[in-house]
């Protein structure tokens, strides 16, 4: 054991591993917001239901049916995702053309309705989920403790968002999203089916929120108001990153995750609103966000 | 300002306009005085605080187009404050209702100036984001009394002389007050200075062509509506005698957004419609526990897809008139 700047260096690394966790949900719920923003246009006020879904999936799978958390990361995004589907196709579809308030009032509503719903059967208090067998435990890395889960979580999602990039910037399916986002009408007029993409784009927005999700289950406790929390955090990310870019809201999302880790250590009466603080800093210095495309 | 040119249809039109709300405000009026003797004046007074608090929110989602999801800062921080000026300093009430209307009139400055830097959705998640961070302050330092609140606040004296504890007084004083924030917000929006908020909600880019310096207009009506919606805060600490974490969480700030929806965006008199219509259903529908929370969602979401007009829109679209 050693100390930097008086502070026990297992505590300073600890608290570094919590901040890249968090860095690691930031990330992958900003870059759901921002590949939705892109092809909707509307900001997903229900991302945060969306992922407390997934939480709960995870949850109720094991419960009840005895799927591990191995099949639950296969089955509970793409199940979550195919719900995102029908509420793009039944709601979301019908305010694209209105202001996009709208949008937003409309995505809060269905928030609320999923969250109350989860409150009715689970009441407020958390349920626990168990680190799956193959992650228990963990490693010393004679500075500090490495548990197996909480490094499998960082290195995961990390590994989901680079993909995620790659497929939107250097893929041809990508470059016709990106074409989509840019102009609509004309990529409609080479004959590609833009409305199915816009569906299909929303179900994979909310598939990686309800990936965080289950990933989150083990190290959280599973409940109802995981979500609404952690959104407005998220929506401080993105105002802070700006939704112009992917590798921006990725690259913003872990760098906040361990800014807000470090705030815990050296300074923690002000850990909860750090992030805050530096988006009305940015909002001063760089109204535009740091990878923002000016409007 | 140049001498403004009146067309003779718009001014037949605005004298319509004056007739409807005339008769809308003397209905409305006329209900107020009636009420407390059928309902009970505790349930009155928080409609109206409400009522107020929509009004204020109103001015600047339905005349602006600005959608600010972080209200509940106004409303709940001066609430802390009114109530601790007559809780710990032992101010008289109308002293204290000035010092809550005068901090949420401070933050709306500091969250306005930040939050019309950006427009349209990210200004509706800067003003939620700030107003999660003074939510956190407010959990953590202790003059708010954390998960506590601050209980107890005594309603004192108005100007030394009227007793606040009389129900029946109370609820003069808060009608009072409520009516005449009505009248200033009916003035704002038809004063010239309204005519430039309508413009920028319509096309703001061709309202700075126009020379308007739109940023001044819209922090200007967003400290307006700030202060009265602290001015609606201030007036509830002293109604319930507490302020508390609820004043100031992000559940208040959709709140007072499903009141104006449900009222009808842009119109006189929705807000006030909406706040009761919301606040009645709390009331009624609390043993029901979290479906509350579903069934607002509900309405958000039928109000979007089916009636944006909201129930004082639909009325006037019904009546054809202005309301």
């Amino acid at each position: 054991m050693f100390e930097i700047f008086g502070i026990p260096s297992q505590a300073l690394f600890g608290q570094l591993l919590l901040g890249l966790i968090n860095g690691s949900f930031y990330a992958l719920l900003s870059l759901g917001l921002a590949v939705i923003f892109g092809m909707l246009n509307i900001i997903n006020f229900t991302h945060g239901a969306q992922y407390m879904m997934g939480a709960f999936c995870a949850y109720l799978l094991l419960q009840y049916l005895g799927i591990n958390y191995w099949a639950a990361l296969v089955i509970v995004p793409i199940a979550v995702g195919v719900f995102g589907i029908l509420i793009e196709r039944l709601f979301l579809q019908h305010v694209r053309k209105l202001d996009h308030l709208y949008g937003l009032i409309l995505t809060f509503g269905l928030a609320l309705i999923i969250e109350g719903l989860f409150r009715n059967y689970y009441g407020s208090s958390g349920q626990p989920y168990q680190v799956p067998e193959a992650l228990r435990g963990g490693r010393n890395l004679g500075f500090m403790f490495l548990p197996n889960y909480r490094a499998w979580v960082i290195a995961f999602s990390l590994t989901i968002c680079l993909a995620t990039w790659f497929a939107i910037e250097r893929t041809r399916l990508g470059s016709y999203l990106r074409a989509a986002t840019e102009n609509p009408t004309l990529v409609r007029a080479f004959g590609i089916n833009v409305p199915r993409m816009v569906t299909l784009t929303y179900g994979f927005g909310v598939g990686l929120a309800a990936l965080a999700g289950v990933m989150a289950a083990p190290i959280y406790n599973v409940s109802p108001q995981m979500g609404s929390d952690l959104i407005i955090v998220v929506f401080a990310v993105v105002v802070i990153g700006g939704m112009g870019s992917i590798m921006g809201a990725i690259v913003t999302g872990f760098v906040l995750g361990i800014v807000e880790g470090l705030t815990k250590v050296f300074f923690p009466e002000a850990s909860n609103t750090v992030i805050f603080v530096i988006m009305v800093i940015v909002l001063l210095v760089r109204p535009a966000g740091m990878f923002g495309r000016t409007a | 300002m140049m001498e403004r040119v009146v067309d003779p249809l718009v001014l037949q039109r605005r004298r319509e306009t004056n007739v409807s709300f005339v008769v809308g405000f003397a209905i409305m009026v006329a209900l107020f005085a009636v009420l407390p003797f059928i309902a009970y004046p505790v349930f009155l007074m928080q409609a109206l605080c409400f009522a107020l608090f929509a009004c204020a929110f109103n001015l600047l989602i339905g005349y602006v187009g600005l959608v600010s999801f972080g209200h509940a800062l106004y409303f709940g921080w001066a609430s802390y404050l009114t109530a601790f000026a007559v809780k710990s300093w032992h101010f008289h009430p109308e002293l204290a209702i000035l010092i809550g209307t005068a901090t949420a009139a401070v933050l709306g400055v500091v969250a306005g100036g930040v939050a019309i830097r950006r427009q349209g959705i990210y200004f509706a998640m800067i003003t939620l984001a700030l107003a999660q961070m003074m939510y956190f302050f407010a959990l953590r330092t202790p003059f708010t009394g954390g998960e506590d609140g601050i209980q107890a606040v005594p309603r004192g004296r108005l100007f030394g002389y009227f007793d606040l504890s009389n129900e029946m007084t109370m609820y003069v004083f808060v009608l009072v007050v409520v009516l005449a924030a009505f009248l200033l917000i009916y003035r704002i929006i038809n004063s010239p200075f309204g005519e430039v908020l309508k413009a920028i909600r319509e096309n703001e880019q061709r309202t700075i062509s126009l020379g308007y310096n739109t940023d001044r207009y819209k922090l200007v009506v967003f400290v307006l509506s700030a202060t009265l919606a602290g001015l609606a805060g201030s007036l509830k600490a002293l109604v319930f005698q507490l302020a508390s974490l609820t004043d100031v969480h992000w559940t208040m700030s959709g709140d007072v957004l499903l009141m104006t929806l449900l009222g009808g965006l842009g119109t006189v008199f929705g807000p006030v419609a909406g706040a009761f219509a919301v606040i009645a259903m709390q009331n009624y529908l609390a043993p029901f526990g979290q479906w509350v929370l579903v069934i607002q969602g509900v309405i958000f979401v039928v109000c979007v897809l089916v009636f944006r007009r909201g129930i004082i829109g639909e009325l006037a679209a019904f009546l054809r008139v202005q309301l």
